[in-house]
């Protein structure tokens, strides 16, 4: 007799921990088959406080390690990737890829995280200068993470364009809040196993389910969020956030109209993208 | 003789850490533990301490475990004042040492006439040793010499007992404080040097500990005198008390390996001491089911 | 000063000694017999020769090494070029990245052994082959992996192309480490290699053929041929070598340049040093006591860029002097394989040889010589930590590279003249300055002519971080982009 299916909970990922919405809300979700029904947490502007919260107190821990710790961490995530391939194929056929698609995503995802590992500690010597000012003056500019960043991740894509938006900004020392996508939801939601298997610590990324029309007033305005990442062709976010980015003067990086298998889909400008230049002045003397 | 020291942390730490690197095993293992136990300072300090408290507290000090012989016991028991007298009492016939804090623990905010007060108080009821606090508030907004003074006072009022002088590290915060500190409280004539009260985060961490037994050498080849050290706070495990004597080894020397100069203030490492020498002698690891607590 | 009349009598009962803490050896595994390394097999040698490889901590064998003659060299280098021109020029460099990164894992995972193997081959302390040699190694081989597929980003204006096959010529004070820093930005930007490490440390390198092998890497792209100086030149003789990397004696180095003179290889030398380390008054003195430990008694001074001239400000040097030689007391020599030792053996008998000969001619030219007292065990290879004072600029213990446990010392009273002092030289590897000044450090960093300058700390290495010397030090840079830019054509 064949064993009964137990299905999967698909949880917020917030401070490390896997968690329901505290709203007790649900987005009813349905594969293109109907074969399945999945229950996801309708995430609320509570869970994102909480989890901005997080990540606020995660920063200065995750941007005070040594670059190459980063990159370590971020190879072994594709480690992690990469041996639950075939978790993540499924998920993708399920939402209505084809095979070849989804094996293409997942591995193109592999790759991008090993890409993005070689970049943490290399692109700071690609974009920290010594200025030749002209006075008796050691003068150099070094690039250091924003802060806090959220993000909401491209909802025409499901792995790998939640990736590219994360990744760059968590490579360049920066703490994440990410919403998946609505209409894709899986990947985005399973990638909170692969992290909490890989030596990255809680509240480094946290990950959230939800209606992408609730939360985006939330993400966009919270006083405490140094910058936002979204793709402004979902939906007329665009000038929801624009308009709200001026509260705190949060940096806004708007990837709209991206194809994310694209080669410049990824780079070390995307990581400047959430990064500051700090510049100091020390004499020259005895 | 204060010299404007300064310390660089980084230097310090990398300093720490191949002192850490030492692997201290077998003889030279056991030889420590031992050591260790015999520079205790058992220490009991709490707002809910009571005389049945610290009448437990000195016999397990006297009898540490009893099943294993050639034990040593530990150098003395530290209390609050009000339990000097039970400590008398229940330490008679040993040779276990009676310190007591004093001067308004562990804040140290109140009158010196207080604090005089209380420290010949506590010398009358039989305290031998005395751990005082500096007054940090004065410290950090540059009162140096009203620290000093201070210290100078209590030193006296201490008569033939010796006299500790807790830095209060965790609030001095930089390394350059702690030097200063530390070289403050010996030209004012502290016995000993102590990190902590134990009762703030952080307390006894080791590149503080190497500063000022780095500020005890310095002070010894100037003057001759050697001064004591007590970390207290925080430490609770054979494993840290050992990286605390390989410092004191490297930095100051075997003449500093006594009780006389060297002491360590803490409430359960002896219980990780002593299963860490019955391990050495029987092969297998310990429960603390078979220690007894205080 | 200490006077004695107020010395507290003292009654010393204590006598704390360290028991003896050795590394396990027996999870390493060894064979007694070493091949060369090519096409991705061991090969037997041409002409069948095999040399020994001594533990200079108790002059026994360890492992027999094959000993490449000039058909070997050449069958390598023929490797080098297949695999060059058929596989790893043309490969995804993304897909080269991977094969490094695997590199990078295996060493990783079998650190310990690693380690072991390197302090037996080479005689230094197995505390610094666990916790510098082998992760560092490690290390460069995860950041170049990952230029692999970014070169269109390191040079401005420019792409890159590789050079085609590399004869990498390696020294026996850093084996693997030496190993790691001549492949890896190699591998990465497309070449492919020929290594030949020293005659006396060869095994880490062949141990790196084995995860060579089982990192699937393609034949070829790492060829390892162990031998002597012979080996050498036939390797630098090559014509169908395009790039020498040489890291060794500037008396050799130079000798390359005149080999290569004519023939349109590119080479970067990593040569000798005699670095000034400079302490100023106004140091954190206890940190710079330590700095100077770790300056010259470090890997038992076998370092090219070793702090061996000491100058100290006259204010200080009575201090700095007096506590070095009581810092140098705590130095344990003795067994590399045991956890506490500090100073291990020096790497040959020849090598001690030439020390000894500085140690006499040191005393012989008027030098006060003070050395710590320390048990020197009957077997091996060793020499004491040793200090030189009342030197000056015009002793040959000054000017000359000793490479060993040796350290000479003078004072000086005002900044230009120390910076002129240690200008005076015709080395420039690296520098050392202490100084609790900011000012000061940007200065003399600016005016010390050398590759690498430390700054309140010494002997500080990273992937990410260029090495390279001035003047007979050498030329060309590793570690960081500079790395990459010797083993790259730009277009």
């Amino acid at each position: 007799m064949q064993s009964l299916h137990i299905n999967k909970t698909y949880k917020l990922y917030i401070d490390g921990n896997f968690s329901r919405t505290e709203s007790g809300r649900y987005i009813k979700w349905t594969d293109p088959k109907k074969k399945m029904i999945i229950n996801f947490c309708r995430g609320s502007r509570k869970d994102f406080r909480n989890a901005v919260v997080s990540a606020r107190s995660a920063f200065k821990a995750w941007s005070g390690r040594s670059a190459y710790n980063r990159g370590q961490i971020f190879y072994r995530i594709a480690e992690m990737l990469e041996g639950r391939k075939e978790q993540f194929i499924s998920e993708l056929i399920l939402q209505g890829f084809t095979k070849k698609q989804s094996k293409k995503e997942v591995t193109l995802s592999i790759d991008r995280l090993v890409y993005y590992a070689g970049w943490a500690d290399k692109y700071q010597q690609l974009f920290s200068r010594v200025n030749p000012v002209s006075s008796p003056y050691y003068n150099f500019s070094t690039p250091e993470p924003t802060g806090v960043v959220a993000a909401i991740a491209p909802d025409n894509s499901c792995l790998l364009g939640f990736l590219s938006v994360v990744v760059p900004a968590v490579v360049g020392g920066n703490t994440v809040v990410v919403l998946a996508s609505e209409s894709y939801p899986l990947c985005g939601i399973t990638f909170a196993e692969v992290l909490h298997s890989s030596d990255v610590p809680g509240g480094v990324i946290n990950i959230m389910s939800g209606r992408h029309d609730e939360l985006i007033q939330q993400f966009s305005s919270h006083m405490d969020v140094n910058a936002i990442i979204y793709c402004g062709a979902d939906s007329g976010h665009a000038s929801v956030v624009e308009k709200n980015t001026a509260l705190n003067v949060k940096r806004a990086v708007n990837y709209a109209d991206q194809n994310w298998k694209n080669p410049d889909a990824q780079g070390p400008y995307h990581i400047m993208k959430s990064q500051e230049i700090k510049t100091t002045w020390h004499p020259i003397g005895y | 003789m204060i010299n404007n020291r300064t310390i660089d942390q980084v230097g310090a730490e990398e300093r720490v850490s191949r002192l850490f690197s030492r692997s201290i095993k077998k003889e030279s293992k056991v030889q420590a533990l031992k050591m260790i136990l015999s520079m205790i300072d058992l220490t009991t300090l709490e707002g809910k301490d009571s005389p049945g408290k610290v009448k437990q507290l000195c016999y397990k000090a006297a009898h540490l475990h009893d099943q294993h012989p050639g034990l040593p016991t530990v150098a003395a028991i530290c209390v609050y004042p009000n339990m000097v007298p039970v400590a008398k009492v229940a330490l008679a016939g040993t040779n276990i040492k009676i310190a007591s804090v004093a001067t308004a623990f562990p804040s140290g905010m109140t009158t010196l006439s207080a604090k005089l007060k209380e420290v010949r108080s506590v010398i009358d009821a039989g305290a031998e040793e005395v751990d005082m606090v500096i007054s940090r508030g004065k410290f950090l907004s540059g009162d140096l010499e009203f620290v000093g003074d201070e210290i100078s006072q209590v030193k006296n009022a201490c008569g033939a007992a010796k006299l500790k002088v807790i830095l209060e590290t965790g609030e001095l915060v930089t390394l350059d404080n702690v030097r200063r500190a530390s070289d403050l409280a010996m030209n004012a004539g502290a016995d000993f040097i102590k990190t902590s009260t134990g009762k703030i985060n952080p307390a006894a961490t080791p590149v503080v500990v190497l500063t000022m037994l780095e500020a005890i050498r310095d002070h010894y080849l100037q003057t001759g005198h050697r001064i004591g050290m007590k970390p207290a706070g925080g430490i609770s495990t054979a494993k840290q008390g050992i990286q605390f004597l390989v410092m004191v080894r490297e930095t100051l020397g075997q003449a500093w390996l006594t009780p006389d100069l060297f002491r360590i203030g803490a409430g359960s490492l002896a219980n990780d001491v002593l299963m860490q020498i019955i391990k050495q002698n029987q092969g297998n690891y310990q429960s603390s089911d078979y220690f007894s607590l205080d | 000063m200490v006077s004695k009349t107020n010395i507290r009598k003292k009654k010393v009962s204590t006598n704390w000694e360290y028991s003896a803490a050795p590394e396990s050896t027996d999870h390493i595994s060894l064979k007694s017999n070493y091949d060369l390394f090519i096409a991705g097999k061991f090969t037997k040698p041409k002409e069948g020769t095999y040399f020994n490889s001594i533990n200079p901590a108790n002059e026994t064998n360890i492992a027999k090494v094959a000993s490449a003659g000039k058909a070997d060299v050449n069958k390598a280098v023929s490797a080098a070029k297949v695999a060059y021109e058929n596989v790893w020029k043309k490969m995804d460099p993304s897909q080269r990245g991977k094969y490094i990164y695997r590199i990078a894992r295996l060493i990783q995972e079998r650190v310990r052994e690693f380690a072991v193997i390197e302090s037996l081959d080479g005689g230094k302390p197995i505390r610094e082959s666990r916790d510098i040699d082998i992760p560092l190694a490690a290390a460069h081989f995860f950041y170049y992996a990952g230029w692999a597929d970014k070169l269109d980003y390191a040079f401005p204006g420019r792409k890159t192309k590789p050079i085609g096959v590399a004869g990498q010529i390696i020294p026996w004070n850093f084996p693997l480490l030496m190993a790691a820093w001549k492949i890896a930005p190699a591998l990465a930007t497309g070449n492919t290699v020929v290594l030949k490490p020293a005659e006396t440390t060869p095994l880490t390198a062949l141990k790196l053929a084995e995860i060579i092998q089982e990192a699937d890497l393609p034949p070829g792209v790492v060829n390892i041929v162990t031998g002597d100086g012979s080996t050498g030149e036939y390797l630098v003789d090559h014509p169908k070598v395009d790039k020498i990397a040489f890291t060794g004696s500037t008396e050799v180095g130079k000798s390359i340049i005149q080999a290569l003179a004519g023939s349109s290889k590119k080479y970067t030398l990593e040569l000798g040093g005699k670095a000034a380390n400079i302490i100023f008054e106004d140091a954190s003195i206890d940190q710079a006591v330590e700095g100077i430990i770790n300056s010259i008694f470090f890997n038992q001074g076998h370092v090219c860029c070793a702090g061996s001239r000491l100058y100290v400000q006259e204010s200080v040097s009575k201090e700095i002097i007096s506590k070095l030689k009581s810092r140098m007391e705590n130095l344990i020599l003795g067994d590399p394989l045991d956890k506490n030792t500090d100073i291990g053996a020096i790497n040959s008998k020849t090598q001690l040889e030439k020390i000894n000969m500085y140690l006499d001619i040191g005393v012989d030219e008027g030098g006060t010589i003070y050395q710590s007292t320390c048990t020197i065990p009957k077997k091996g290879y060793w020499c004491a930590p040793t200090l030189f004072s009342d030197m000056s600029q015009s002793h040959r213990l000054v000017q000359e590279e000793i490479f060993g446990p040796v350290l000479v010392i003078q004072t000086f009273r005002t900044i230009d003249e120390v910076i002129a002092k240690a200008n005076n030289t015709p080395y420039g590897l690296s520098g050392g300055v202490w100084t609790d000044k900011g000012s000061k450090i940007f200065k003399i960093s600016k005016e010390i002519r050398a590759g690498v300058i430390w700054a309140n700390t010494f002997n500080k290495f990273d992937p990410t971080s260029p090495f390279g010397g001035y003047k007979e030090s050498g030329m060309g840079r590793e570690g960081g982009l500079e790395g990459l830019l010797q083993y790259v054509n730009l277009y």
